[in-house]
């Protein structure tokens, strides 16, 4: 077995360093996806055809293609079609966003329907208009519900955040990959950013728990 | 005040109501009752649109309810509704289930009405469960909160949907005698419900609703004693 880290262990800052660049473009990422999703998600239940089927026709081909593809599209496709070019973070965001959308309106849309009807029939019948309804009676409700799903399809994102490495963004698995051509050495730094993606999920999901806790606190 | 005219409502193939022509006047109480299936239910939520009607005329007052162009918003805010399941918002507390329409609707301050608010539920005697969530009651709890919530809107008509169905035996009680209280004030109210001894004790008028027909629409004294129709007569001797 040849294992050694002494090798690799002055570089770990270096790698850690790549977290910063990877919780930025989660969080700009899922920023992004939430605010498109919430927006297709009405489009979904709007009573107009064309939202809907644009809506569904997104949703449908941003999860119908691979994601790394979508990634490349973006950053090498684009810039030949608007004539300037794209750098590593706001493709990245951009790319990781838009594909988030579109699972992100199915899981609202999901919670949404999820509402017991007697529910928006109670506001319709105090003469609640629609976008008050949806934004303080129904959305509340159907947020609590979609929570876990949620904050999965989050965690999803700051794992899959590590393809970006394909398109050189300096994020923690990039670092780790430069690191491991510098020494020849593979497995050191890799298992490195392994073990920072799984503390980095670990804080999520113990994160999530805590805000589902807090919001069940009226049943 | 209510005036419905050759109303019908049909499911896909599935016809609910095969044309009802009624008339609810201002401070009536009217009762409306009938088997499982008979239509009662989508009568009453036809009213103030739930359901929209297949075919015929609703009018409230001066306001045609069925023209296609109406404001419907603004008719339901006078029309309150209790329904069999009470519908309360869960994520809101009770008072705020009570004020949140009243202040997104008619634009009230947040202190005139939490005003009214509290006024409303020591009127249903619920003043000491303001802060509490509403999955903290019970059902007859629940119900009385829900006819609070519709009078923060100070409507005119309320309709109620079947509201002591859902109640265990022992709360019945506490919601109907809200309901007693609420008809001592003049409120014009249409009532669906399976309470025959609430019925003949409160309503000005019983309409007796079968497989989408009004069947009959007599006084209480005379339906209970003598109902014209055999259907009714059937109904009755299984109800009593």
């Amino acid at each position: 077995m040849d294992l050694d880290f002494t090798q690799i262990a002055p570089s770990i800052p270096y790698i850690l360093k790549g977290l910063g660049i990877t919780i930025q473009i989660v969080l700009a990422a899922a920023l992004l996806g939430f605010t498109l999703g919430i927006i297709l998600t009405l489009f979904k239940i709007s009573k107009f055809r064309m939202l809907r089927w644009f809506a569904d026709g997104y949703t449908s081909v941003f999860r119908g293609t691979p994601m790394v593809l979508q990634l490349l599209i973006i950053y090498y496709g684009l810039p030949q079609i608007i004539g300037f070019e794209i750098t590593a973070f706001p493709a990245a965001v951009i790319a990781f966003g838009m594909n988030s959308a579109a699972y992100i309106s199915e899981i609202i849309r999901a919670g949404i329907l999820a509402v017991d009807k007697g529910q928006s029939e109670a506001s319709l019948a105090l003469g609640i208009p629609y976008r008050p309804m949806m934004k303080d009676i129904i959305l509340p409700q159907a947020m609590k519900n979609i929570l876990p799903a949620l904050m999965n399809e989050f965690i999803t994102l700051t794992k899959e955040s590590a393809v970006v490495t394909v398109i050189g963004a300096m994020d923690v698995m990039r670092r780790a990959y430069i690191v491991g051509g510098q020494t020849y050495r593979y497995f050191e730094p890799l298992l490195i950013a392994g073990i920072i993606y799984y503390i980095l999920v670990m804080v999520l999901t113990i994160l999530g728990k805590a805000i589902e806790r807090r919001m069940r606190k009226s049943d | 005040m209510i005036k419905v005219t050759n109303l019908e409502k049909s499911f896909g193939r599935n016809t609910v109501l095969k044309g009802i022509s009624t008339e609810i006047k201002e401070g009536e109480v009217v009762a409306i009752i009938g088997p499982s299936g008979s239509g009662k239910s989508t009568f009453l939520r036809c009213m103030n649109l739930l359901e929209t009607p297949t075919k015929g005329e609703i009018w409230y007052r001066q306001t045609e309810v069925t023209d296609p162009k109406v404001d419907m918003m603004s008719i339901r805010q006078n029309i309150g509704m209790v329904f069999q399941h009470f519908h309360l918002f869960p994520h809101k507390t009770v008072l705020e289930n009570l004020t949140y329409a009243p202040m997104t609707v008619k634009a009230m301050t947040k202190e005139e009405a939490e005003k009214i608010g509290l006024t409303l539920l020591s009127k249903v005697g619920l003043a000491e469960k303001a802060a509490e969530y509403p999955n903290r009651l019970s059902g007859g709890q629940k119900q009385r909160v829900a006819i609070a919530r519709a009078l923060a809107m100070s409507p005119e008509v309320m309709l109620f949907d079947e509201p002591t169905s859902a109640l265990d035996p022992e709360m019945v009680k506490e919601v109907l005698d809200v309901m007693k209280s609420l008809v001592q004030t003049g409120m014009t109210m249409a009532i669906v419900t399976h309470e025959m001894g609430f019925a003949r004790e409160v309503a000005d008028r019983v309409l007796f609703l079968d497989d989408g027909k009004l069947v009959e629409d007599s006084p209480p004294a005379q339906f209970f004693t003598s109902p014209r129709s055999s259907r009714a007569k059937e109904f009755l001797e299984k109800m009593l």
